[in-house]
């Protein structure tokens, strides 16, 4: 018999400004370093869905910000906390996130944030920046939320 | 003295004995379980007296038990499973008289996070632990020397993986910051000794333990 069917899932954002563009010699390393940490992330348990830009590699292509250009989005969706936890704290991942001053300019505010979707949901830019804004606005909550300080999924059945 | 201080002062006097501590290293630095006899016969001691011990120590809450079919086989007829020992979860420490240094160290730990300082940080780490490497006068073996620090390394084929953090619950709080932090200062350790330059580190986490692997290299 199969286990039971999460109806929800977590979706994850992350925004951060590079220090120079993607094509300039400081962010080679980290753009060299992409195909390893996103295949790493497709193969991951409890991996569900990334969001990526129209070459379809990764989601670098991608501007939240119309006017800058060295703003970055990654967003993606998991089975659970435990699972993005696993794959950003206990896979190669961490490599590349222990050299992020090297690539990302430092942000005094929320530049991540968790929340629940229906399974099945993908969210897009909008959503993302929404739950962005929305955790610098109001602090963690439900509707946005760390992993200092997670909350369960919903109870009972999506309604979407 | 409070009462917490007081359980984990219990817990820690368990292990004056010199025969326990030897059991309690011998499961803590082995990573996976430890059965009874492996224990007995790593300590030089019966069986018997061993389980008495072993068993101490998890009345202590420093070790704990599960059981496992060491045939690899289930099911009937499978044999009944042996206990096994491992380390227990959660920290113990007593100091006298009290000092409070891990709220010390979260406090300064998110403001070097929230201040972006990640770079300066490994850079002050690489230098400290290189300086120590080179003042080390116990010898110049790295294995020795991440012994010592409280890693409890392991030969695992030809990679050295470590058994323990000795940063873990800040580690865990800010993962990026000490990681990073401890892997540069891994570095510059086996910069310091005098053997620990034809080897190299890597972030290369397992579920459990340290997150750095290092491994020998050919090419000096």
């Amino acid at each position: 018999m199969l286990g039971p069917v999460n109806d929800f899932h977590l979706a994850q954002v992350n925004v951060g400004r590079i220090i120079a563009p993607l094509g300039s010699p400081q962010l080679a390393d980290f753009v060299a370093h992409l195909p390893e940490i996103n295949a790493l992330a497709d193969q991951a348990p409890g991996f569900v869905w990334r969001m990526v830009d129209d070459g379809g590699a990764d989601s670098t292509g991608l501007r939240p910000k119309d006017d800058d250009d060295l703003f970055l989005i990654n967003c993606s969706v998991w089975e659970s906390v435990e699972a993005l936890q696993d794959y950003t704290y206990r896979s190669a991942h961490l490599k590349v996130l222990a050299r992020r001053r090297e690539w990302f300019e430092r942000l005094a505010d929320f530049h991540h944030a968790l929340w629940w979707v229906p399974a099945g949901h993908r969210p897009g830019v909008d959503e993302a920046m929404d739950r962005i804004a929305l955790i610098r606005s109001t602090g963690e909550g439900p509707g946005a939320f760390t992993f200092r300080a997670p909350h369960p999924p919903p109870t009972g059945s999506p309604t979407t | 003295m409070s009462s917490s201080e007081d359980c984990d002062l219990d817990a820690l006097v368990v292990l004056g004995d010199p025969v326990r501590r030897g059991l309690y290293r011998h499961v803590t630095g082995t990573p996976g379980e430890v059965g009874r006899d492996a224990a007995a016969e790593a300590a030089g001691i019966s069986r018997s007296l061993a389980a008495f011990h072993l068993d101490k120590l998890v009345e202590a809450g420093l070790l704990e038990v599960c059981f496992r079919r060491l045939s690899g086989r289930s099911g009937p007829g499978a044999g009944r499973p042996s206990k096994m020992y491992r380390r227990a979860e959660g920290e113990r420490a007593v100091s006298v008289p009290p000092r409070s240094y891990d709220t010390v160290s979260r406090l300064l730990a998110e403001v070097v996070e929230r201040a972006g300082l990640d770079g300066e940080l490994q850079a002050a780490a690489k230098a400290a632990w290189e300086a120590e490497g080179g003042a080390a006068d116990s010898g110049a073996d790295p294995v020795e020397a991440l012994r010592e620090r409280g890693y409890e390394p392991f030969w695992d084929g030809g990679t050295l993986r470590l058994n323990n953090c000795p940063f873990h619950a800040l580690a865990d709080q800010f993962p990026a910051l000490v990681c990073g932090m401890n892997l540069a200062g891994i570095k510059g350790l086996l910069e310091g000794l005098p053997e620990g330059r034809s080897w190299r580190a890597a972030m290369d986490p397992l579920p459990r333990g340290c997150c750095v692997s290092l491994e020998v290299t050919e090419d000096i």
